[in-house]
């Protein structure tokens, strides 16, 4: 007898069931966005507490305008420079902080002008009315990036690790190692800069 | 010759498509696996502005949606141009935003109410002023854990103008 092979399945119409459940899903579903920048509102107090006095040259004020435009400082500033102006403020440590210690992790130019330590120095974001969100978002970002940056040096002074390796090794559940040491360390190091970021409205 | 064609008729063979399904359906498993079903419809523009110091949102159970942006085309004629506030479904005014927090909250059980986060998905054209409203209206109902949700990537992608 001749060589006969073995009749198939037909499956040709295998495909076009598939891509009907492939329509179907990219129709109903999207890819979700789910990061963002975390962030903490003040609570309103309803008595009048009394606000503590802030020096004038610990606050480093950051005003966005209508037309997106940036004033630091009372001086106009492009979005690329804000990081390093940011830095440059909180790592002043040019005098002592609430418990009278020097700030002895600073990198900066102990400039007696600028703020005393990064436990004082606060950032004050103002925005008007007519501020794109995005521009605020991209200050935003910078600002965050600042405090990363000097968390982020610190980390690898003390520890030879980035924050966000420590933070990634913290929420790991296959890390070896000390969690409650490690939570300890990335406690510390967020003491040493806080991130005291005032939205005002 | 005649002795081949005794043989194959002369016609060219069918490319096979036996391995279509595979791909189709290798594609398929894809955007089941990365996409979410869609809860709302959103009836605004929703462009969310990018940034690279981003936290990852977990919990999504936790988590309060609020909408800004502009009306799409299609509700334009009805709601106008300007940006609005977008709860679950439907468009809603500042005043709304307190019976919305206060229904999500009674949505989830008592421990975990502290836990609960508003993530602000705002159109990167949006303007402050109604960003800002809203963030004095979340303080006054004290849901003080608020996420700016965006894009992962460089913040030059934001609009300047």
């Amino acid at each position: 007898m001749a060589k006969r092979s073995a009749p198939e399945v037909n499956a040709g119409s295998m495909a076009d069931i598939a891509f009907l459940l492939l329509i179907f899903f990219l129709v109903t579903t999207t890819i979700e966005t789910d990061t963002g920048l975390n962030r903490r509102l003040p609570p309103i107090d309803d008595e009048k507490v009394e606000p503590p006095i802030i020096r004038e040259k610990n606050i480093f004020t950051v005003l966005i305008n209508g037309k997106d435009q940036l004033m630091v400082e009372d001086e106009l500033m492009e979005l690329k420079d804000l990081r390093k102006a940011a830095v440059e403020f909180l790592d002043n440590g040019g005098g002592v902080d609430s418990q009278g210690n020097k700030c002895d992790y600073c990198n900066g130019k102990k400039d007696p002008a600028s703020s005393d330590h990064p436990d004082k120095a606060i950032i004050s974001l103002k925005n008007e009315r007519e501020t794109k969100y995005g521009t605020y978002i991209s200050v935003q970002n910078e600002l965050v990036a600042a405090y990363n940056q000097l968390r982020d040096r610190r980390a690898m002074d003390l520890y030879g690790k980035t924050l966000k390796e420590m933070e990634a090794n913290y929420s790991d559940v296959n890390w070896v190692g000390n969690k409650e040491n490690l939570k300890e360390k990335i406690e510390k190091i967020k003491i040493e800069y806080p991130q005291k970021l005032s939205e005002v409205q | 010759m005649a002795k081949f064609n005794k043989k194959k008729s002369g016609d060219l063979p069918a490319i096979s498509t036996a391995s279509l399904p595979d791909i189709v359906f290798m594609l398929l498993f894809f955007f089941m696996v990365a996409t979410t079903m869609r809860e709302t419809t959103l009836k605004i523009e929703n462009k969310l502005p990018f940034a690279d110091q981003v936290e990852k949102l977990d919990k999504k159970d936790l988590i309060m949606y609020i909408y800004i942006g502009k009306p799409q085309e299609a509700f334009q004629s009805k709601y106008g141009n300007e940006s609005r506030i977008q709860l679950n479904d439907k468009f809603a005014e500042l005043a709304d935003i307190k019976s919305f927090i206060a229904a999500e909250r009674a949505s989830k059980r008592e421990e975990l109410v502290p836990f609960l986060t508003v993530a602000l998905k705002v159109d990167e054209k949006a303007n402050m002023g109604l960003v800002s409203d809203v963030k004095q209206e979340l303080r006054k109902e004290n849901a003080l854990k608020i996420n700016y949700t965006t894009k992962k990537g460089d913040i030059s992608g934001n609009v300047k103008k």
